[in-house]
Order: structure tokens, then C-alpha cells, then sequence
């Protein structure tokens, strides 16, 4: 095993969220559809991912804003349903995602014969983001101290590492990618953490997720390896 | 013009980021502070129409000194104009909200000559300013008479221009198509625009005379000044007397709600409707609607009572917001950082803060309204949580530091041209 004195630290990194409208709205299904077709991959992200960051509840039931506006707006609840388990990480990128959508829409239309619309105000609104990633002054120099780090790191901080690691690193994320440098060493704790389902945990618990895994892992493994 | 433009600098109190790190944490802070970092050195103007009185002001009045807290210079100038402008102005403003109003062509001519004025008194100022946020409507031809300038100049509109009346909009346009980005509240209040439309909701100064905590005592003392129980409860709705508002709805709704919670008292706290004729007409129906119940308390306050409006917040059980239409609904938020669940109507704003079962109920009728006021009382423990949740809620998403953030996020943004991400990086850190 390598020691640990030869790993390079973790560098804390924090990000903000530009939401910008992309000028594009959907009232029905095929208006849906066609929109995607058209939008650029970074509104993609914004609606699966970076509205997590925007100011907004993040609805419990449906991880992604397509799928929530589908259940909320059309009562679509069938197509909620099969958006809201979409997942974006098990695609190897945004265009793919884009695509994945587009045919889940697709068979839905094949489905129905009539399109539900929404009210005129409550329509779906394409969204754009920019992100503004940026150093903190942490570093953590060994996975033993994430015990006393990861309470104090900001949410954005979380969705930096945690989520949005996912479109950088795909399969993985911050955190995991670090301790496998370690080799077998933390081999425990990265499968405890590749167990959080971040789908059903809000940005504002997901820290506290994190916490309470980390803790776990390292009171059960106390000895000197850990 | 009457009188020079206002500086700020002289009478701006200074805010200290420590008051502001007690209520929304060290993180929070420093990720300003990391934000702010690349920025120093550089000049953030703010230009707007009015020092007090209005939401604008309010926002200035704290955003300015917290960005100068964090190291940028950055400064409030006010535009001054003659009563034509003034005129001109909330006529723009009532058309950008869908009223159809004629603008004739001398109140034009007035904003134009106003803002040309203006624009050579600020022109010190502004030319070499980095960055120059021009809020609504009153300053936005400013833009024309500096076609050298230096920085990135960006358009805040803060009002909803969902629906507006084309034709100013199409006028308006013509100055607003120019600058480097435009800043909208929320996407459903924006207009296609050339240039990037960032959206930024509102936000609530947690330190303000209208958020602040206050002590039991006080709160006693205003609820015994307006004649209202606190051992009995007690829902609340404040706006002003307006139909949008819907004050005849939340009456109906107490009403039938009362039949169930006969100890139950509302109070409707709004401002006077002295020079609206179509909200006086609305005052008197409430006052009509009322006339036979003691336990319908009708209070007309002062513009400036944000220390009452906060103390009949905090001393209320549920807050009500049933409007038929909304902008971003600031009362709403207002009352979840006081803790309280709000039933708030199904429309604009209110729905990206009032989630079912989680910080409130959305509702599109008066019997809506009564139903979840009866659920709330019933359900005791579910009323406390939903109040902390919304506090919560409120923490996270709109106090005055995410608003200072989002402003700080646009900056470097459009500073970095198109990509879609800006990393931004220190020169050294230190280890845990």
C-alpha cells in the first residue's frame, strides 16, 4: 500500500450559478420535444442538474425539472414518471442525455392521442446556465479529515464535488476519485458513498449525507490503516 | 432638470458581513469573499430614479454598502428629473404591466432631455465605470450617450414585463436591445432580448426593520395597539387593497374556515388608497365585507411601517397571499423567514416559493384557502414544520447575500466572454 504522505491534497473547490434564459418555452408535449431538439447542452445540465443551484424548492418527487413539469403542469403522470428516473449519469454525455429525452417524449406521443397543454403561465421556460467554479482556501491533506471538513463546506461547494463530478468524471466523483489514488485503502468508504443517492436528497441534507457516511466509515474503521 | 444626481457615498451606512454571517453562515460569506476576490479594483456604479420609497431603493440601500464591504468600489448614483419624466415613468411602468396606456409624445420628448442631462453629470462616473447596473425603465436611455464606454453596462428590470403593452415596450426596447446583458426576476417576466438575459429573483434584507428578529414583548404591544388577541389565532394577508390581491377571496376564506376555528381572527394590513381610485373602490368592499365581524381587522398603514408589518407577521399562525396574479410575491418570503406557512394563490412568484406540504399550500379558490387553513390548524405539528422549512428555504434562497452573489456570478460571467464555464483560480492555500 502507498503511503499516504505521497498523495497530493484535495483541493476544496466552490462554484455559482448564471441562470439565463435561452428564449425558448413549450406549452405541450411536441412543443417540448421540439425545444430540446434545438437548445444548447448547457440547458440540459441546468434542468437535469444546475437548477439544484438556482434559487428554488427542489422538488423531492422528481429530480429533474422536465419531469416535474410534466407531472405539475400537463398531469401527465405516466411520462413523469419515466422522465423522473432518467439518469443522467449513467449516459456518457449531455448530447446523449438530449437524446435519451427526446425519445422518451417521442414514445409518449406515439402513446397519446391527444397532447395536453399547460396554462399559458405556467409554462416550461428553457433555462441556460453558467457556472463560476472557483478556489477556496482548503485543501484537504487526508480522507480522515473530511470528518471535520465536509460540515463546514457550502452546499455549492457539495454540488461542485459531488454532483457535478458526475458530468467531469463520469462513473465517479470528487471525492471518490481522490481516495481511489489511495489504492484499497478507503475501498470501504468509496463504495459507501458511491450508495448516496443524490436523486432523493436535496442539495441542503446532501452535506449532512455526506457527513454522516464519512463519520460512519471511519468510527467503524478506527485502527491505524484508516 | 432640477437638481444635480445623488451620489451615494456620503450617506451610505456601512454593513458589516460579520451581522450577515451570523444569520446565513461562515460558507456563505466566504464564497463571497472568493467571488469578490478577482474583482477588486474594479468600479461597480448602481443608477437608478428615486433614493427612498420602493423596492429598488430598499435593495441599493443594503446591496451597495455589502459589495463595498467586500473590497469593490462600488457606488449609487440617482437620476433627477422634472415632473413630465416622473410622469412618463409610471406610465412605463403601468404598460410594461400590461395597461394600455397612450404615452404622448412631449412626456417622450421629457425622458429623453432628461436622461441627456444626466448623462452629462454622470458622465465622469460612468464612462470609465467596469461595471454599471441601470435599474428599470427611468435611466435606461442613459446607455445611448456613451457609445466609448469602457465597462459592461447591464439592464435590471424589476418589474414583470410578462405581458407589456407592445408599443412602449417596442420604444423602450430600442434602449434596453443595447446594453451588454439584461437582468429579469424570473424567466416568465422577460422579454426576447438580443443580449443575455440572466434572471436574478428578489431578495429580503434579513437585517432590515421588516425581517429583523423582535421581541415578544414588542410584538404584544403592536398586536394590543391594533386590537388583535394573541391568545386567539390569527391569519394575516398584507398587500395593498387591490383585487389582484383578492382581500374579498381571503375574507370568504376565513369565513368558511371560521365555522371551524371559531376563535379565529384576520387581520388585512395594507397601505392607504388615498390617490388609487379603483383601490379605494376595494376598500370600501373590504370594509363592507367586514362592517358586522370585530374579528376582521382592517389596518391602513403607513408606507413606512415595516416594524408593525413584521411584528403582525411574526405574531400571526398562517400567512395568507391568495392573489389572483403576482409578480415575485415579496410577502411571501417575508413570511416564511418569519416561520410561518403561507397558502398563497396558484400564480407568478408565489409558486417558486410555496410548494405543497413543504412550506405552504397553493390554492386557486377562497373554499382552497379555507380547506388548508382548517388542514394546518388540525394538523399543529405539520404547520411548525412547514414554518421551519420555509425559513429555511428563504435562508438558502433569497436573502440579500445570494442576490449580492448572483450579481457577483453575472459579473464574471460576462467578463469571460461565452464559455459556459469560468474557473477562476487563487494562488495559494492553505492545508487542514
Amino acid at each position: 500500500m502507498e503511503s499516504s504522505e505521497t498523495h497530493v491534497p484535495f483541493l476544496v473547490r466552490d462554484c455559482a450559478l448564471s441562470a439565463f434564459s435561452a428564449g425558448l418555452r413549450a406549452q405541450n408535449l411536441r412543443e417540448l420535444r421540439d425545444r430540446l431538439t434545438e437548445v444548447s447542452t448547457d440547458s440540459i445540465y441546468y434542468h437535469f442538474w444546475g437548477s439544484r443551484l438556482h434559487p428554488g424548492f427542489e422538488h423531492p418527487e422528481y429530480p429533474n425539472m422536465f419531469a416535474a413539469w410534466v407531472h405539475r403542469s400537463l398531469h401527465d403522470h405516466r411520462l413523469g414518471e419515466r422522465l423522473g428516473i432518467l439518469d443522467p449519469t449513467a449516459v456518457p454525455d449531455l448530447e446523449a442525455l438530449r437524446q435519451e429525452l427526446i425519445e422518451t417524449i417521442e414514445q409518449r406521443l406515439d402513446e397519446t392521442e391527444l397532447v395536453a397543454w399547460s396554462a399559458p403561465d405556467d409554462q416550461f421556460y428553457f433555462l441556460r446556465s453558467r457556472l463560476v467554479v472557483f478556489d477556496t482556501p482548503r485543501t484537504i491533506a487526508h480522507p480522515r479529515a473530511l470528518v471535520e471538513v465536509l460540515p463546514v463546506l457550502s452546499a455549492s461547494s457539495i454540488f461542485y464535488h459531488f454532483i457535478d463530478a458526475r458530468m467531469r468524471l463520469p462513473g465517479l466523483d470528487d471525492f471518490r476519485a481522490w481516495l481511489l489514488a489511495y489504492g484499497d485503502e478507503f475501498v470501504g468508504l468509496v463504495e459507501a458513498l458511491s450508495e448516496v443517492d443524490l436523486f432523493f436528497v436535496p442539495l441542503a441534507e446532501l452535506r449532512q449525507t455526506l457527513v454522516s457516511v464519512v463519520s460512519t466509515y471511519f468510527t467503524e474503521h478506527s485502527g491505524p490503516e484508516a | 432638470m432640477d437638481d444635480k444626481p445623488l451620489s451615494s457615498q456620503e450617506s451610505m451606512p456601512a454593513l458589516r458581513l460579520e451581522d450577515y454571517e451570523q444569520i446565513v453562515g461562515p460558507d456563505i460569506i466566504e464564497q463571497l469573499l472568493q467571488l469578490a476576490e478577482p474583482l477588486k479594483g474594479q468600479r461597480i456604479v448602481h443608477v437608478n430614479s428615486t433614493r427612498v420609497g420602493g423596492g429598488v431603493a430598499e435593495i441599493l440601500h443594503k446591496l451597495v454598502p455589502l459589495t463595498n464591504a467586500l473590497g469593490i468600489a462600488t457606488s449609487w448614483e440617482v437620476i433627477n428629473g422634472r415632473d413630465e419624466f416622473y410622469r412618463c415613468t409610471k406610465s412605463f411602468h403601468n404598460a410594461l404591466q400590461g395597461n394600455h396606456v397612450a404615452i404622448p409624445k412631449n412626456l417622450l420628448k421629457a425622458y429623453e432631455e432628461v436622461n441627456a442631462a444626466n448623462a452629462e453629470i454622470l458622465r465622469p462616473t460612468l464612462a470609465d465605470a467596469d461595471i454599471v447596473f441601470i435599474h428599470d425603465p427611468q435611466p435606461a436611455p442613459l446607455i445611448s450617450f456613451f457609445p466609448e464606454r469602457k465597462g459592461k453596462w447591464i439592464w435590471r428590470c424589476h418589474i414583470d414585463a410578462s405581458r407589456p403593452y407592445r408599443p412602449v415596450w417596442k420604444y423602450l426596447r430600442g434602449f434596453t436591445a443595447r446594453y451588454d446583458a439584461s437582468i429579469f426576476s424570473l424567466a416568465t417576466f422577460a422579454q426576447p432580448m438580443p443580449n443575455p438575459m440572466c434572471l436574478i429573483p428578489p431578495s429580503i434584507d434579513p437585517l432590515s426593520e421588516k425581517n429583523m428578529d423582535l421581541s415578544e414583548p414588542e410584538i404584544d404591544r403592536v398586536c394590543a395597539q391594533h386590537g388583535i388577541d394573541r391568545q386567539r389565532r390569527t391569519i394575516l394577508q398584507v398587500s395593498r387593497f387591490d383585487r389582484f390581491k383578492d382581500p374579498l377571496g381571503v375574507i370568504e376564506a376565513y369565513r368558511l374556515a371560521k365555522r371551524f376555528a371559531h376563535d379565529l381572527q384576520l387581520v388585512l394590513a395594507g397601505g392607504s388608497a388615498d390617490d388609487d381610485p379603483e383601490g379605494a373602490a376595494v376598500l370600501n368592499e373590504v370594509y363592507t365585507a367586514a362592517a358586522e365581524d370585530p374579528d376582521i381587522h382592517v389596518l391602513l398603514l403607513p408606507p413606512d411601517a415595516h416594524r408593525v408589518i413584521n411584528a403582525l407577521q411574526r405574531a400571526a399562525d398562517i400567512v395568507i397571499q391568495k392573489s389572483l396574479r403576482e409578480g415575485f410575491g415579496l410577502t411571501v418570503t417575508e413570511a416564511l423567514w418569519k416561520g410561518k406557512p403561507v397558502i398563497g394563490g396558484n400564480t407568478g412568484g408565489i409558486r417558486l416559493q410555496v410548494i405543497n406540504h413543504h412550506t405552504g399550500f397553493l390554492v386557486d379558490t377562497p373554499e382552497g384557502a379555507a380547506y388548508r387553513i382548517r388542514y394546518l390548524f388540525h394538523y399543529h405539528e405539520h404547520l411548525k414544520e412547514m414554518g421551519l422549512k420555509g425559513k429555511e428555504f428563504v435562508r438558502e434562497n433569497f436573502l440579500l447575500t445570494r442576490h449580492l452573489r448572483d450579481h457577483l456570478s453575472l459579473i464574471h460571467a460576462l467578463r469571460s466572454g461565452s464559455a459556459d464555464r469560468i474557473e477562476l483560480h487563487r494562488v495559494a492555500a492553505a492545508l487542514v
